[in-house]
């Protein structure tokens, strides 16, 4: 038998879970050790996954698949098509970086890992299940554990927040398990399989019942407009590396569901809804990036921020053809990596400040230049700098949705400027002007210079570089030179386009 | 006279209701418990004479109460044990002060 | 002979690998930074210097690309374009960018971020090559937007200043305003053309199958991207404050060279423009208007930087004249020569500065005696720009003239001689309120031969770069911009008009400024409220300002709150409402277990009754019949 590499890929941190189950709390090298072990040795598959997967041939490959209660047609069926492949990898980027992020977790550090990884088996199960119910249960298995992760390790008002998010995600499951409920009997398949839910003739009317019930369901999780006020409090109430975690790979979860099941499984549905959904994302860019606009708080900025850009990932989705989809999944990938990068960064500089109020800090470039610098990088990546990994995707994205809707889409590139607006207006009261003091440490003998600050606080340690420049350097790969993400992407995404009657 | 299957559940009956009555009426908690241990052998001889009266008589009622036995069997461990934590923790044993879950 | 592609490419790569490995290696080496980026740049001017050198032998285009992101389709592609206009422009670039970091050596002794400050300019340098080689509209944009960085970077280089962190972020979203247009314009480009590449899209619309109002509506988004960089009416608010940055990139990116590329890309993309009879009538009234609004401007400002700033807005305005009346070369003769006169005027004013300590010419004074290099200099800028004969400005401004004319623009052609003499106004008023009259500035000197003599090989330019316009040079600049262009002429009329006009601001202006400071601020109290409305710019800041408090963050708090009270309340309003639900139900509830048991005995016992009763028919067939809801059921 072939080595099952895709079941490798999720076992690695559920076995890092066990293995920290048998620690005892105190052995807290050994514990986020084993975390970081395990999270790197995944991460490493997913980028042999990226580079073996052959773009060329397509479709679904690493297949693995067992029966498994054959009686109700689930079987265990892993696979990956293009899109899976990226989103993998990604998530494998985001929970390295994550761990690193967490290196200084300090109360029940034990619980903390245990918790984060089981997150991390539920989110990689998700993206390589090919049977709806595998999908279900991993789902789940990555949605529970959020609660918990904010409730205890959360700031400010995290219970109120925890259990918002946790409802509303609840919710969100409902309607999917409705939604899939009826799938399975519409289909008559006795199956749980996408492929075979695929090849089924689904009723037009049913389509067009279903569709909203399942990209709704999806939609919470990623932050569709009206459902989105879960991701600000959530957000800014969650650890640092559940927010990464959350903004950077739950949410892309949430429009991965989108795509994979309504849009492929419902073109009916989605040829009449989707329109609807273009108008729901304009809502979704424009006010996001007023919103965050008119934020005080970091967390709460880059939180709004998400739900502007998420609206640009869901405005690629309702296109319908293959540019705009394609570049909603790389806005999904480089949106993940640069949210993941700048709610690290809102937790560094947390870290340092103890204030996360912009009105509170300043000229912070002179005395934590490196953590300054990548904080412009990621504000830039954001405002779609070229060269940068938000450009090429808001691109795709915008280059395929004109063909849709041209006046819709002139509305969404007003977002741009509204976000260019607010991420220089962020980065100028934070880093740049008057030095302000928060904590009464003295300073002001700090030159201004390439990297010799003198600060009461250090900049980056080794730790925090590591994570950051792991994630800038994926953030510079699809800037610089997307043509091997596109193509991954578009191996996948064509055959969902063509089903759509748009190329 | 010949016992008829009425004679068996009559008695049932009365057993069952005492049992009832004893557990809504009892204060002290082990009492309660005594009381359900009528009610299930108020079944456990409904089970039994039932099988014993059957147009071909057979050993299904029996197993069943068998099966009620031992249920009833942890049952009551699992109560007793519940009402020894909360005496340790509350020394009371009287059902009505164990209201903890109201609050 | 190398291939010319990889020639081409070395270019902008030169300063992009200075950059690179600056950040790599020149942490806390300051002189390093400086030791890479000069060299890169030298080799960059030489290469472009050989390039033009080879369109001037033998005219042609060179194209190269490969693929960089497919879209459907459509394929995105990183290609070059080499023409005589992107050669040309590489020199300009490289040619100010060489004497601009020569100069920066001395400009920025001792800066603490010295090495950041040459790591940017080299990047600036690569963006800009790379804006000028492209050969198609997403690369174009991408490195339209990575100057616009460089820009922002460098403006808010001392960006523990205030002002200039606030002025960096003004000028990239006032630009990015522009952008928008001109992003949207390159969308509908990839809808109607189907290819992003210059030739391919203007073949296809030359081809006349897209229909006029369309041409002309994706030519003025276009335009609109122009207008952002390029500091036109009505974006043209970022530019005077964008003189925060260090005064060097003044120089290289807010005169010569990023600021023009608004023009360049007009240019460039002249095919397609030359489409659209409207669009072009727009950009020349728009260029023509500007030039006119921003020298008025400029004649009430008394910081010499700003002036200059404003100068540039109006002597670009006259370059997008130049091109929206038909007069291509001469629109690229004016840009050519401006980079010249316009880079010496920031370095000297640079220079003054340096030695004055001081941006506002009210305090300067007398700098004639002890800065006779810079004075020089300077009075040879301020006359090329006022247009004087023989100097360069003359010439490239004569044509635009001659072109405004030819072309039958009667109001245009007034505006522009009017932008003539108010440019020598302004000009001269600077050079005689800083240079002439009482000194006051005790402790100024000449600055080092590090910075004058950059000054002096741009003063030999800024004087004689015009010969390549004159008739005395055979076809020059015009030959190899436009082949079929003719032999220039000197026009004796405008000459005579023109040279009048300045000369008579020249005489104005040292009537009115050439004297005491009390004078001048009599004048200015005569003027009244002219003077104000002109010192306050038209209160065009203001407005915008205002615009925006009322109209963006009015809707940006309206948002908070909807999202805060309304989104957010409905949500807490369900929670709350199973809150309440649940607080209900709970009296209902003693707590008391053997009351529960109670309530389950009797509705087991209640269930049991109803049971029996059915059984013993006391319901009739109601229960035990066909069903409530059955058909037979309702009748009885």
């Amino acid at each position: 038998m072939r080595f099952p590499f895709l079941t490798a890929i999720y076992c690695l941190p559920l076995l890092a879970v066990l293995i920290i189950f048998c620690f005892p709390a105190r052995c807290r090298v050994a514990i986020r050790m084993v975390a970081l072990v395990s999270s790197v040795a995944a991460l490493a598959m997913t980028v042999l996954l990226f580079f073996w997967y052959d773009r060329v041939a397509g479709g679904l490959q690493f297949v693995e698949k067992v029966p498994w209660v054959s009686t109700l047609g689930i079987s265990y069926f892993v696979g990956v098509n293009g899109i899976n492949v990226i989103l993998l990898l990604l998530t494998g980027i985001i929970i390295t970086a994550g761990v690193l992020a967490s290196w200084e977790v300090a109360h029940r550090q034990k619980e903390f890992f245990i918790l984060l990884l089981t997150l991390t088996t539920g989110v990689f199960g998700v993206f390589m299940s090919w049977n709806l119910f595998l999908f279900f249960l991993f789902y789940e298995v990555a949605v529970l554990p959020m609660y918990l992760l904010i409730g205890i390790w959360g700031t400010g008002r995290k219970e109120y927040a925890a259990m918002k998010l946790t409802l509303y995600l609840m919710a969100g499951s409902a309607l999917i398990l409705a939604g899939i409920l009826g799938l399975y009997f519409a289909a008559g398949q006795r199956s749980f399989d996408l492929d075979l839910l695929e090849k089924a003739a689904y009723d037009p009317v049913f389509q067009r019942v279903f569709f909203p019930i399942l990209f709704v369901g999806f939609g919470i999780l990623a932050a569709l407009w009206p459902f989105h006020t879960w991701s600000p409090d959530g957000h800014a109430s969650a650890p640092t590396a559940v927010s990464m975690l959350h903004a950077g790979v739950l949410m892309k979860l949430g429009a991965y569901g989108c795509l994979l099941v309504p849009m492929t499984l419902l073109p009916d549905g989605a040829r009449f809804w989707l329109p609807m959904v273009a108008l729901l994302s304009v809502v979704n860019i424009v006010y996001g990036s007023l919103g965050a606009t008119a934020q005080k708080d970091l967390k709460y900025i880059v939180a709004y921020s998400s739900v502007s850009h998420m609206g640009i990932v869901m405005l690629g989705l309702s296109s319908m053809n293959g540019t705009g989809i394609g570049g909603a999944v790389l806005q999904m990938f480089s949106h993940g990596i640069m949210t993941g990068l700048f709610f690290a960064l809102v937790g560094m500089i947390y870290g340092r400040t103890h204030t996360r109020m912009v009105d509170e800090q300043g000229g912070l470039a002179s005395r934590i230049p490196v953590l300054a610098a990548f904080f412009v990088l990621t504000g830039l990546t954001s405002l779609g700098l070229p060269g940068l990994s938000g450009f090429p995707a808001e691109l795709a994205v915008f280059i395929g949705a004109f063909r849709a809707y041209p006046v819709v889409t002139v509305v969404c590139t007003t977002g741009i400027v509204i976000t260019a607006f607010y991420v220089l207006r962020l980065l100028q009261r934070l880093f740049f002007g008057v030095r302000r003091n928060t904590n009464g440490a003295a300073f002001g003998d700090a030159k201004s210079a390439f990297g010799d600050a003198k600060s009461a606080f250090g900049d980056a340690n080794t730790v925090e570089f590591i994570a950051l420049a792991l994630l800038m350097l994926f953030i510079l790969a699809v800037g610089l030179y997307p043509m091997p993400f596109v193509r991954v992407i578009g191996s996948a995404v064509a055959p969902i386009a063509a089903r759509l009657g748009g190329m | 006279m010949t016992l008829t299957l009425t004679h068996y559940l009559v008695l049932a009956a009365l057993l069952f209701c005492l049992g009832v009555y004893g557990a809504i009426t009892r204060k002290n908690a082990i009492g309660i418990l005594m009381a359900l241990e009528l009610v299930f052998n108020a079944v456990n001889l409904t089970l039994v004479a039932a099988g014993r009266f059957r147009p071909q008589p057979d050993a299904v009622g029996q197993l069943f109460a068998l099966f009620v036995i031992a249920a009833a069997a942890a049952e009551s461990i699992l109560g007793l044990a519940i009402i020894l934590a909360i005496y340790r923790r509350r020394v009371v044993v009287n059902a009505d002060e164990m209201d903890l879950m109201k609050n | 002979m190398a291939d010319p592609v990889v020639l081409a490419l070395a270019v902008p790569l030169c300063p992009l690998a200075a950059f690179a490995l600056t950040w790599l290696l020149a942490r806390g080496r300051p002189a390093a930074g400086a030791a890479l980026s000069l060299p890169a740049i030298a080799l960059s001017f030489v290469l472009s210097a050989v390039m033009l050198w080879g369109q001037v032998q033998a005219p042609g285009a060179i194209q190269a690309d490969i693929p960089w992101m497919p879209a459907g389709r459509l394929s995105i592609s990183m290609g070059i374009l080499l023409n005589p206009l992107s050669a040309l422009m590489m020199v300009i670039v490289t040619g100010v960018s060489l004497l601009v970091q020569i100069y920066s050596l001395g400009y920025m002794r001792g800066d603490p971020g010295f090495a950041r400050f040459f790591s940017y300019l080299s990047l600036f340098s690569f963006s800009m090559l790379t804006l000028v080689l492209a050969d198609n509209f997403i690369l174009l944009y991408m490195a339209w937007e990575l100057v616009g960085l460089c820009s922002y970077l460098l403006i808010g280089f001392w960006y523990e200043k205030p002002e200039a962190a606030r002025a960096a972020k003004k000028a990239f979203v006032v630009t990015r305003v522009g952008d928008l247009g001109f992003l949207v314009g390159i969308l509908m480009l990839s809808l109607l053309a189907g290819t992003f590449d210059f030739a391919g899209v203007a073949r296809f619309i030359g081809a006349g199958s897209v229909p006029q109002g369309q041409v002309t509506l994706v030519v003025l988004l276009l335009f609109c991207g122009a207008v952002g960089k390029s500091g036109q009416f009505p974006l043209h608010v970022w530019l005077p404050d964008a003189m925060e940055g260090p005064t060097p990139v003044s120089a290289l990116i807010h005169s010569a060279t990023m600021v023009a590329a608004g023009v360049f890309m007009v240019a460039r993309l002249y095919g397609i423009f030359q489409e659209s009879a409207d669009a072009l009538r727009v950009v020349a009234g728009l260029g023509a208007f500007t030039a006119v609004f921003a020298a008025a401007i400029a004649l009430a400002q008394d910081d010499i930087k700003r002036i200059l700033a404003y100068s540039t807005i109006s002597q670009l305005g006259y370059m997008m004249l130049a091109l929206g009346v038909g007069g291509y070369g001469a629109g690229l003769f004016h840009l050519t020569t401006h980079a010249a006169f316009k880079t010496l005027l920031f370095l000297g004013a640079g220079s003054v500065i340096h030695a004055a300590g001081t941006n506002d010419i009210r305090q300067m004074g007398g700098l004639a005696r002890r800065m006779p290099v810079t004075t020089v200099t300077f009075a040879v800028a301020v006359l090329a720009i006022a247009g004087i004969f023989p100097l360069s400005g003359f010439w490239s401004k004569d044509e635009i003239l001659e072109a405004v004319r030819a072309g039958g623009h009667p109001v245009l052609y007034m505006v522009a001689l009017g932008t003539v003499f108010l440019t020598a106004v302004y000009m001269s008023r600077l050079f005689f309120m800083a240079f002439t009259g009482a000194s006051r500035g005790e402790g100024a000197h000449e600055s080092p031969a590090i910075m004058t003599v950059p000054l002096l090989i741009l003063a030999v330019l800024a004087a004689g770069l015009g010969m390549l316009g004159s008739p005395w040079v055979g076809r020059g600049i015009h030959g190899l911009l436009d082949p079929a262009a003719p032999r220039p002429v000197l026009n004796m009329g405008i000459l005579v008009l023109s040279n009048g006009l300045a000369a008579a601001g020249i005489l104005l202006a040292l009537v009115l400024f050439g004297g005491r400071a009390g004078a001048r601020a009599a004048h200015a109290r005569k003027a009244g409220p002219l003077y104000s409305l002109l010192a306050n710019k038209f209160y065009i800041d203001e407005l915008y300002l205002l615009l925006i408090r009322a109209l963006f963050f009015s809707l940006t708090t309206a948002v908070a709150w909807f999202d805060r009270h309304i989104v957010d309340g409905t949500v807490n309003l369900v929670g709350g409402a199973s809150k309440m639900g649940g607080a209900l139900l709970r009296r209902t509830l003693s707590g008391k277990i053997q009351g529960y048991a109670l309530i389950i005995t009797c509705g087991a016992l209640a269930a049991l009754a109803i049971l029996l009763a059915a059984g013993l028919g006391l319901f009739g067939a109601w229960l035990t019949g066909p069903g409530i809801l059955g058909p037979g059921g309702a009748g009885r």
